[in-house]
C-alpha cells in the first residue's frame, strides 16, 4: 500500500496477457509498482511457459521505482528459472529503462562476526586505548598546565578564569544552596522520628553536621556541578571540536588542552570548595528547622552542640573531597568533549556519556575516600 | 510549442521587520529548464528560495509552484507538493548518525510503504547516477566535499521529483569538481527531464548550464531572460557580474 496522497490522478496498473507476452499498460510508478509486482507475481505462479515477454508500447510513464519493480520481478523469477525480456517501449520509456537500471550488482556488506572471546578481548583493548590510555594523558596535561599556568598567567586569555568561576561556582549558587537545606531537612526529618523512640534527640545535630559536612555537602554539590556545568564543558568543547574551532586552535599553535580546559579546571577547583561550604551550611540549616520544629531542639543548643561534636579533620575532608570532585567533572567533561566523532547527534551522545560518566566517577572517588578517611 | 510555467511569482515583497528583503519580484521558471537566480552575497537570494519552497510566506504577491497558490495550501496538499520537488542544500544536509545510504532511503521509507528490496533497489540506482555507488555503506563523515554534494544530489533525486532546487551547490568546490556537478545536474535534466532552479553566484557555473537567469540586486530583480540575453545585457550590474566569469570556458 502507498501512503502518498497525491496518486488520486494516477490510473491503477493495468496489464495483460497474450500467450506469452504480459502487456504492462498506461503507468507505472512509486505508487502502483507494488500492486503490480504483486499481482505479476500472482500470475505468474500459474504460468507454464519459460519465456515471458514485458512489452512496454503501452506504457506511458515510469520512474525509477517502476524500473526497480520491473528489474527485481525479472531476477525474482529468473531465479526460478524464467527468461524475461523487456520489449517495445517509447523512447521516453526505453531512457528511462537504461538509465536506472542497474549496471552493477548491489554488493552488500561483509559482516564479519568476531567470537566471544574476541569481543571481549576487542572491548577491553578498546577500554585501554581510547579510554583509559587517552584519559590518563589527558590528566597529566592538565595537572602539568593547571600548575604550571598558575605562575605563567599570560598563556591564559584575559578574564577566562573569572569567566569559568562564575559559570561553573558563581551561577550555581542558587541551586545548590536551595538542594542542600532541603536535603538536610529531609534527612534529618527522616532521622528525627527514630531518635526521638530513643530518646536521643541531641544527636541529630551530630548526624545532621557531621554527615553533611563530611559527605552529603561535597556529593550533593558534586552531582549538581557535574549535570549542570559538567555537561556544559562536553557540550562546549564537543561543539568546538565538530565545527572545527579545536583544530584552529592548533593552527595558530594554541593546545586546546590548554586554551580551553585549563581555565575551567582553574575556575571549578576555586569555586567547589566554596559551593560545598555553602551546601553544607544549607544543609545544617535544614537539620536545624527540623530539629527545633520536631525535637524542640534550639537554635542555640544546636550550634553549642555542634562546635562540640565537629572537627576541623571533618571540614578539610569535605574540602578535599571537593577539590577532587571538582577536577573529575572537569577531566570527564573534557575528555568526551575532546572525543566527539559525528556531528549534532554525536554532541548529544558526549554530553551524556560525560554526565553519567563524572557523576558515577564522583561515587567512586567518594567510596574511596570514605574508606581512606573512615 | 510553448513550454510550460512550473514557477511564477507575481509581485513577491517580504519585509524582516522594517527592512524590505524583497521588492516587488515578479519572475517565471518553466518546464525542463535550469532556471538561475543570480545576484552578490546579500542581494536576497536565499530569502527568495525560502519562499519558493514554502518556509516564507511573502506579505505581498502570490508564489505558484507547480501550478498551486503555495501560501494557500494544507498541510497535506504542502506535504505532496514537497514530494514532487526535490531540495539540494548548500552543506548537504544529509544526517550524520545515517550512512549515505539510509539518507537517500529516508524520504522513500517515510513516503511510501515500498518493500527494502525496492527501496535498496532505487537508491542504488539514484547513487549510479550521481556515480558513488561506493559510498553506500559509508557515512556522510567519511566522505570528501564533492562526494558529499553528489550524496546530497542523489537524496534530492530520490522520488523523482519534478522540480529541483538547489541552493549554491557549487559552494566550497573546486573548479574541476564544480565543472563535474555541472556535467551532473545536465545528465539529470536531461535524464530525468526535470526542471531545476538553482541559485548561485558561481559565475563559471552559470555560464555551463544555465538556460535562464533571474538577477536579484539588493531585493529587486533586475534582469529575466536567456543566458544569452544576459550575457549581451547593458544592466550595468548583470554586465559587470558576468564579465568576470568571462575567462572560464563556455560551453554553451
Amino acid at each position: 500500500m502507498i501512503k502518498l496522497e497525491h496518486n488520486k490522478d494516477i490510473p491503477p496498473v493495468h496489464f495483460e496477457f497474450t500467450g506469452n507476452t504480459l502487456f504492462l499498460k498506461y503507468s507505472l510508478s512509486v505508487y502502483n509498482t507494488e500492486q503490480f509486482m504483486a499481482k505479476a507475481s500472482r500470475a505468474l505462479e500459474s504460468f507454464d511457459q519459460k519465456n515471458l515477454e514485458i512489452n512496454l508500447d503501452q506504457l506511458d510513464y515510469i520512474d525509477s521505482v517502476g524500473v526497480a519493480g520491473l528489474n527485481l520481478l525479472r531476477e525474482k523469477f529468473r531465479q526460478r528459472g524464467f527468461k524475461i525480456t523487456f520489449t517495445g517501449g517509447k523512447e521516453h520509456i526505453k531512457k528511462k529503462l537504461e538509465i536506472f537500471s542497474l549496471h552493477e550488482s548491489i554488493t552488500d556488506k561483509e559482516v564479519s562476526r568476531p567470537s566471544f572471546f574476541e569481543k571481549i578481548g576487542e572491548a577491553f583493548d578498546g577500554l585501554l586505548r581510547d579510554y583509559i590510555y587517552i584519559f590518563i594523558i589527558l590528566m597529566a596535561n592538565v595537572v602539568y598546565w593547571s600548575v604550571s599556568d598558575i605562575f605563567i598567567s599570560k598563556k591564559q586569555r584575559r578574564g577566562e578564569f573569572y569567566n569559568q568561576a562564575v559559570l561553573i561556582g558563581v551561577n550555581a549558587i542558587w541551586i545548590v544552596g536551595a538542594l542542600a537545606f532541603i536535603i538536610g531537612l529531609v534527612m534529618a526529618l527522616q532521622s528525627s522520628v527514630q531518635l526521638r523512640n530513643f530518646g536521643a534527640n541531641i544527636y541529630i545535630v551530630d548526624l545532621t553536621v557531621i554527615a553533611m559536612m563530611s559527605e552529603m555537602g561535597p556529593l550533593i554539590t558534586a552531582i549538581i556541578v557535574a549535570g549542570r556545568s559538567g555537561s556544559s564543558i562536553a557540550a562546549e568543547i564537543a561543539t568546538m571540536k565538530v565545527t572545527s574551532e579545536l583544530d584552529a586552535l592548533r593552527t595558530m599553535g594554541l593546545h586546546p588542552v590548554r586554551f580551553v580546559v585549563i581555565p575551567k579546571m582553574h575556575g571549578s577547583i576555586v569555586t567547589m570548595p566554596f559551593l560545598t561550604l555553602l551546601a553544607n551550611v544549607m544543609g545544617i540549616l535544614g537539620g536545624m528547622v527540623i530539629a527545633f520544629v520536631y525535637l524542640d531542639i534550639t537554635p542555640q543548643v544546636f550550634i553549642n552542640r555542634m562546635t562540640e561534636s565537629l572537627y576541623n579533620r571533618d571540614i578539610f575532608i569535605g574540602i578535599f573531597k571537593s577539590l577532587v570532585f571538582a577536577s573529575i567533572i572537569v577531566l570527564t567533561g573534557s575528555f568526551f568533549g575532546l572525543r566527539v566523532k559525528e556531528g549534532a547527534e554525536g554532541v548529544g551522545k558526549v554530553t551524556t556519556k560525560a554526565v553519567v560518566t563524572s557523576i558515577s566517577m564522583v561515587m567512586v572517588a567518594d567510596s574511596i575516600m570514605g574508606l581512606l578517611f573512615y | 510549442m510553448t513550454q510550460k510555467k512550473i514557477i511564477e511569482v507575481r509581485a513577491l515583497s517580504k519585509f524582516l521587520g522594517d527592512r524590505e528583503i524583497l521588492t516587488d519580484i515578479s519572475f517565471e521558471a518553466y518546464e525542463k529548464d535550469i532556471t538561475v537566480i543570480l545576484g552578490g552575497s546579500g542581494a536576497g537570494k536565499s530569502v527568495l528560495l525560502k519562499h519558493l519552497l514554502g518556509l516564507y510566506i511573502g506579505e505581498v504577491g502570490t508564489v505558484h509552484i507547480l501550478g498551486k497558490d503555495i501560501a494557500e495550501m494544507e498541510e497535506e496538499d504542502l506535504k505532496d507538493l514537497y514530494i514532487q520537488m526535490g531540495v539540494f542544500f548548500q552543506n548537504g544536509g544529509l544526517l550524520n548518525s545515517l550512512t549515505v545510504g539510509e539518507n537517500i532511503a529516508l524520504p522513500l521509507e517515510q513516503h511510501t510503504d515500498l518493500n527494502d528490496d525496492l527501496i535498496k533497489r532505487v537508491v542504488w540506482s539514484k547513487l549510479q547516477l550521481v556515480n558513488l555507488t561506493d559510498a553506500y555503506y559509508l557515512y556522510p563523515s567519511q566522505l570528501s566535499g564533492g562526494m558529499l554534494k553528489r550524496a546530497a544530489l542523489a537524496r534530492a533525486i530520490v522520488m523523482d521529483p519534478r522540480l529541483l532546487f538547489c541552493d549554491e551547490p557549487g559552494a566550497g568546490l573546486d573548479p574541476v569538481s564544480l565543472a563535474a556537478l555541472d556535467e551532473l545536474i545536465l545528465n539529470l535534466r536531461e535524464q530525468m527531464g526535470m526542471s531545476i532552479v538553482i541559485i548561485t553566484h558561481e559565475v563559471s557555473s552559470i555560464l555551463r548550464i544555465a538556460d535562464r537567469i533571474i538577477f536579484i540586486d539588493r531585493g529587486e530583480k533586475i534582469f529575466q531572460g536567456s543566458l544569452k540575453n544576459a550575457l549581451e545585457s547593458n544592466i550595468e550590474q548583470v554586465h559587470q557580474f558576468l564579465e568576470m566569469g568571462r575567462s572560464f570556458p563556455v560551453n554553451k
